[in-house]
């Protein structure tokens, strides 16, 4: 179904980051820039709502709303269109990243007020609105490249907003440059899905003439490759899913590549929420949701998708433990989410991993904004060990962020229960498709499990520390009176105003409402509720059981899906309810943990070596940065360019010269040397013809 | 007896030697100039010399020619000669060695 409109989704926030940049800045005018930023979103929200939900939008039927704008690419079999495509999965996405983005748009105006970029500010973040749209609802991987390319670019441009900041600066480059090996890995994929399955595209889009054979329905009928480490090089769906991953890897801020996201907090706050929390970072997990067809043929991939995420997400977890700026924590608890959120995918957990990422939008984006808040009454202090006992100041960030915290937390009815207890189960009770043994899905939950009993601990060190116990901001502001633009006196915590706290409130709502999309069956009373698995069901490979049935023939798989549908059985329902059950005392037995250390004692010395990262950064400065300067400045700079380029093109240039100074004696302006050049020249001439002969015209 | 056609060859060579050593070891412009004259001269010997050898008109054309070429040659360059001297009150070439008066 053709549906223009859909290229209003995109083309709504470019024209407001061209009206920003163009005309904001000479308008300089705060609430024209913020009407135009936040009202280009605002039409990109209702669009997205109106294709979705209207009678046959792209959540209620089968097809997907296309939207091909132009034929971009066409090099003989190869073609990438300008097309976009809403389905179910880019649909649902479209619609979180649209709401949350206009939220965190609403809360920026308030946020940024006096900032001397403010035009720049919000020209980036429609931008960025731009690219992440793009990004999802391409219908191709070129296209879709081009969107992950362009969130990393706005990604930089606003992490370095704060340009003339040195930290700041280095934040931006390096988490572009991690990107980029990332996105090494994502092209490669790209081209490698080519040349497996002769095409790029995700949909076949027949008003647009495309062929019914796409990237991804090729791998329907595809076997499944065996799981052996040979099968990552063997240049098939595996090899194809590996290198997917690494870009999803660089994207979505998972080990290794994970170092650039915590120094990103160098950005404004409500970048922080909507690119590093949001929105951007998930991006990853849905290009993992997206290609679950080939994931789901490549076991080997998937187990190291999971073992990656569940290594992230503890890793990242016990960082968070120790840090003291809020806004670190919560860098890092996003990390550990996402963690979670490619545990899900490794272990073909696809609509689970969607669940938490919709949750987790809701729940950090109210976490990062809450902060936000508390910075801005603050003024622009981030370290928690100079708060204490701000539920007194600032209510309303207080409460909202009571609701964020128990919803990562895991309490029930918040959200966060629901997604982070559907990964536990579906990790709990993993089919070996994906890994080794039914053992390793055992020990996989219980790293998941200590990781929520740790998210429990942080957050609420983090919420301790900000909210309860003494006030220690007025004791230790006396030494940050050096800083000279310090624009206020003694320091006095305030309550943000309505631009800030109303987004905040929505969120809330949602953080603490927003998980009942996704109730599981076991959980529902004998009710079929659970509306996000049946919404995506239809677009997402059912990996697990496709494994264990791979001998069944494709065609019955594909054309009855409705049939595949888990049956509940009795004894799977317990299972289910006495994991929950576990979570929810995991959650409050951090919960209480928390509490008990944290409340007395919120100044409490941290182990070292979470505080300093487990020396990560350390590490990659000894082990590659400083080798990689070293060569550069010693070898490709000192010898490569200074000696051999360079000293080429100044001999070229200096034997030139010499031969000038030679040459310039005879020019020396006087006349009777030229007479006696022009003598010497005839002689010359004279000589020859007399030594060879006068050619004789006649012949 | 008669004069050979070698003779006049041999004259005008002679002739032309001195005006080339003349130009080149001469510092006055006037003489300088009289050594080209001289060397057009010579070459306007072997013209009609050959002439008179092959009995064809058109050497003692050339002649012509060569003598209404110096003549302009002669006015353009006397009237440079001029006004070097009224700038330098010299007419030493070797001083002239840069290109403006």
């Amino acid at each position: 179904m053709e549906n223009n409109l859909l290229s209003l989704i995109i083309f709504a926030p470019l024209a407001g980051a061209a009206i920003n940049w163009f005309a904001g800045r000479r308008v300089r005018n705060e609430r024209f820039v913020g009407v135009v930023a936040c009202g280009a979103v605002a039409v990109s929200t209702l669009v997205a709502f109106y294709l979705a939900f209207k009678p046959d939008g792209a959540l209620r039927s089968e097809t997907p709303v296309f939207d091909h704008i132009w034929t971009w690419l066409q090099v003989g079999t190869f073609r990438a269109d300008f097309a976009l495509a809403m389905d179910r999965l880019s649909g649902t996405y479209a619609l979180f990243v649209t709401f949350v983005g206009f939220l965190i748009h609403v809360f920026a105006v308030g946020y940024m007020r006096g900032e001397q970029g403010f035009y720049r500010f919000f020209a980036f973040l429609n931008l960025f609105m731009f690219s992440m749209l793009t990004l999802v609802l391409a219908d191709n991987f070129v296209l879709m490249f081009v969107g992950w390319e362009g969130v990393g670019l706005c990604s930089y441009l606003l992490i370095g907003y704060y340009f003339d900041r040195r930290e700041a600066g280095d934040a931006a480059k390096k988490a572009f440059i991690t990107n980029r090996i990332g996105d090494w890995g994502f092209v490669l994929g790209i081209m490698l899905t080519f040349f497996v399955t002769g095409s790029v595209s995700f949909f076949a889009n027949p008003a647009a003439g495309e062929a019914t054979h796409t990237a991804l329905s090729f791998f329907k009928t595809y076997p499944v490759e065996p799981f052996t480490a040979g099968a990552i090089v063997a240049g098939g769906a595996t090899s194809i899913a590996v290198l997917l991953f690494i870009g999803a890897a660089g994207k979505s801020a998972q080990i290794p590549l994970y170092v650039w996201l915590p120094d990103a907090m160098a950005g404004p706050t409500p970048v922080s929420a909507l690119i590093h929390a949001a929105t951007m970072v998930t991006a990853g997990v849905y290009m993992i949701v997206r290609c679950s067809e080939i994931f789901g043929h490549a076991p080997a991939a998937m187990f190291i998708v999971a073992v990656i995420g569940a290594a992230t997400a503890i890793f990242a977890a016990t960082i968070g433990l120790a840090q003291n700026d809020i806004k670190k924590v919560l860098a890092y608890s996003t990390i550990s989410q996402l963690g979670y959120m490619f545990l899900a995918c490794g272990v073909g957990a696809f609509i689970a991993a969607i669940f938490h990422v919709i949750t987790h939008a809701f729940f950090k984006a109210l976490l990062f904004l809450g902060s936000g808040s508390v910075i801005n009454g603050m003024h622009h202090e981030q370290d928690m060990r100079r708060m204490g006992g701000l539920k007194k100041y600032m209510p309303i960030t207080f409460a909202t962020m009571v609701t964020g915290w128990l919803a990562i937390s895991g309490v029930p009815i918040f959200a966060g229960f629901f997604s982070k207890d559907e990964i536990l189960w579906r990790t709990w009770s993993a089919p070996a498709f994906s890994l080794p043994s039914t053992a390793f899905s055992k020990l996989l939950w219980g790293v998941a499990a200590i990781t929520a009993f740790l998210t429990a601990i942080y957050m609420t060190r983090m919420m301790v520390m900000t909210f309860w116990g003494e006030e220690r901001f007025r004791d230790t502001h006396a030494h940050k009176q050096q800083e000279p633009d310090e624009h206020h006196g003694p320091v006095e915590p305030h309550e943000s105003p309505w631009v800030m706290t109303v987004p905040l409130i929505v969120l809330a709502v949602l953080s603490t409402i927003g998980g009942f999309i996704g109730v599981p069956y076991a959980l529902s009373a004998g009710k079929d509720i659970n509306v996000i698995e049946h919404t995506l069901e239809p677009v997402v490979a059912k990996a697990g059981t496709t494994g264990s049935a791979a001998a069944e023939t494709h065609a019955t798989e594909s054309t009855a899906p409705a049939e595949t549908h888990t049956t509940h059985s009795s004894e799977e329902i317990s299972a289910e309810r006495a994991l929950a059950g576990v979570s929810v005392l995991i959650a409050l037995a951090g919960i209480g943990a928390g509490w008990y250390l944290f409340k007395r004692r919120p100044l409490l010395q941290m182990p070292r070596l979470l505080e300093n990262k487990y020396y990560v950064d350390e590490i990659y400065d000894a082990t590659l940065i400083h080798p990689i300067e070293s060569v550069s400045r010693e070898g490709f700079w000192k010898i490569l360019d200074v000696g051999v380029i360079d000293g080429l093109l100044h001999s070229i240039g200096e034997s030139v010269t010499e031969a000038g100074r030679l040459a310039r004696y005879l020019q020396a302006g006087f006349v009777r040397g030229y007479a006696a050049i022009i003598l010497l020249g005839a002689l010359i001439l004279i000589g020859l013809f007399a030594y060879l002969g006068f050619p004789n015209p006649t012949q | 007896m008669e004069p050979q056609l070698s003779w006049y060859l041999a004259l005008s060579a002679v002739l032309f030697t001195i005006g080339v050593t003349g130009v080149i070891i001469k510092r006055n412009v006037i003489a300088m100039f009289m050594c080209i004259e001289l060397m057009l001269n010579a070459v306007n010997l072997t013209f009609v010399a050959f002439a008179s050898f092959f009995q064809d008109v058109i050497g003692q054309l050339f002649v012509f020619i060569v003598m209404t070429v110096a003549a302009a040659e002669a006015a353009v360059g006397l009237g440079i000669i001029i006004a070097i001297f009224r700038n330098r009150e010299s007419l030493d070439v070797d001083e002239a060695s840069i290109l403006k008066l």
